[in-house]
């Protein structure tokens, strides 16, 4: 038992319980051969020592899950223990995989989504990592048709959208050159993300599901370059 | 090393096998070795248009299936040796056509000629998708109406984002605009857009302008391309529209109204 898994009731008015989401790295198995991982996990770690040092590590078993193949998880829980890395607990795997988790004192965490990283354990990075994407740049004419989306961040479009063509952004949605088509800001719901663009005479704008047509678009920022964000539910157009 | 020029709208129409004609025949009145290819299987044209119709023993598909060379099924222009004619089967229908199958023919054609141009069924189905694709050029064809212009637009959307140069990214094709059927007089009468608003929505390097004719039907129905007509304004227009993609610097014409002289105002036009 680690120290993570002794009981918690011995000190009930030191804590609150909260929902929190923390980010673990974890370890996907592609193999269930425990000589085999422990050894690989030792070279692994071998190369970035401190980066491990009491690093705790989930054990996902989604590719397994298919071959249903025993996993021997207190050999896997010593061989990560002498690693240095405190195993929490276990993802994804069946039923069978579940049961002997929790024999070895592993916990089941809710599944999680999936990074569609593929890479065996080997290709684990130490490096840092890369800047989040902020967005996508479009330098060409977005035409009748087409649909841009930038997900995870801001659209710019240094030309222009034709009308019936489509740009979507997770975040803001600028556009330097006409707007005639249709632009969605926010739609993944950030509400404070906004649209611009040096001429309007969109189709149809719309921050995070709160849209207008055309139609209702007031004929005294058509045509201008004009910034537009959402003020108590509803969108405000203005000119820049 | 041949250049692929693809003519193409997305409506119909609006002049794209006219124009195809029309520019085949003036790139090979240069001197450059042509051919110009119908890709409108089950609706073909092309060949009246060229006036070639009772010439047509082979065509396009049978090329394609292997049923006939393509020697066999190229058709030498009574009017200009520098030009030849491949026409589309009537009897079949798009489906006919295979991307394998185009670009088995169009690089054969690549050999001998120095232009292929491919005539593009309108619409953006399997025909008009499989005569853009392997396009180095294209010439998008527009009348000064709004639902032209949209489908226009949508068209260019289509090159740029589903021909083999873009799926390589390769140098994108290269677009030009046609205006065809163009009357300054009803661009006066608000009856049609004017060149300074299609530029705007589409904004395209203009190619040419070519007016609203009675010599294109008539050309059309005594199947010889309009450029020959030397005397039509549509043919001078195509005059100058091939000796632009040549690369020649030619002014643009048949953009406003012409002045009418004494003459023209007392007598009419």
């Amino acid at each position: 038992m680690s120290a993570i898994n002794s009981e918690p009731a011995a000190y009930p008015h030191l804590f609150e319980i909260k929902n929190g989401a923390i980010g673990l790295p974890m370890l996907r198995l592609l193999g269930n051969n425990p000589a085999t991982i422990a050894n690989q996990l030792r070279e692994k770690i071998r190369q970035a020592p401190d980066f491990f040092r009491g690093a705790p590590m989930v054990i996902d078993l989604h590719e397994l899950s298919a071959l249903d193949e025993e996993v021997d998880f207190s050999a896997l829980v010593s061989a990560m223990r002498d690693c240095g890395l405190v195993p929490v607990g276990i993802c994804g795997g069946t039923d069978r995989h579940l049961h002997a988790a929790q024999t070895a004192g592993l916990s089941l965490l809710a599944d999680v989504k999936h990074e569609s990283s593929h890479q065996p354990v080997q290709a684990v990075d130490d490096k840092p990592k890369q800047p989040a994407v902020i967005g996508k740049v479009i330098e060409h004419p977005v035409r009748s048709g087409q649909r841009i989306y930038a997900p995870g961040g801001d659209l710019v479009v240094l030309s222009q959208v034709s009308a019936g063509a489509e740009i979507m952004a997770d975040g803001n949605i600028h556009v330097y050159g006409t707007l005639r088509g249709r632009a969605l800001a926010g739609v993944q719901g950030n509400l404070d993300s906004r649209i611009f663009c040096l001429d309007l005479q969109a189709e149809l704008i719309a921050i995070g599901g709160h849209y207008k047509v055309s139609e209702n678009i007031e004929d005294s920022v058509r045509g201008l370059p004009v910034h537009i964000y959402l003020i108590d539910n509803s969108l405000k157009i203005e000119k820049i | 090393m041949s250049r692929i020029i693809v003519v193409t709208s997305g409506k119909g129409g609006v002049g794209k096998t006219t124009t195809s004609a029309a520019v085949s025949m003036g790139l090979a009145l240069k001197g450059h070795r042509t051919a110009v290819i119908d890709f409108d299987v089950g609706l073909r044209n092309l060949d009246l248009i060229m006036g070639c119709e009772r010439r047509v023993v082979y065509d396009f598909v049978n090329v394609i299936n292997g049923e006939a060379s393509l020697n066999q099924a190229l058709i030498k222009d009574k009017r200009c040796d520098k030009l030849f004619v491949l026409p589309a089967s009537q009897t079949r229908d798009k489906d006919a056509l295979s991307i394998e199958g185009v670009g088995k023919v169009l690089n054969e054609l690549s050999k001998e000629f120095d232009y292929i141009v491919c005539d593009s069924p309108a619409g953006i189905e399997r025909g008009a998708t499989l005569a853009m694709y392997f396009a180095d050029d294209a010439i998008v064809v527009t009348n000064p109406e709004v639902s032209s212009v949209r489908d226009s637009d949508r068209m260019l959307g289509i090159l740029a984002s589903k021909s083999r140069r873009a799926e390589q990214g390769d140098e994108p094709i290269k677009e030009y605009l046609l205006l065809t059927r163009y009357s300054p007089q009803r661009v006066k009468l608000g009856e049609m857009l004017s060149l300074e608003d299609v530029q705007e929505i589409l904004s395209l390097h203009l190619l040419g302008v070519i007016p609203e004719s009675k010599a294109v039907l008539n050309a059309s129905n005594a199947g010889t391309p309009v450029i020959l007509d030397e005397k039509s304004d549509a043919g001078q227009a195509y005059s100058d529209v091939v000796r632009r993609y040549l690369g020649e610097g030619v002014p643009h014409r048949f953009i406003d109204e012409e002045k009418k002289g004494l003459f023209g105002r007392l007598f009419g036009g």
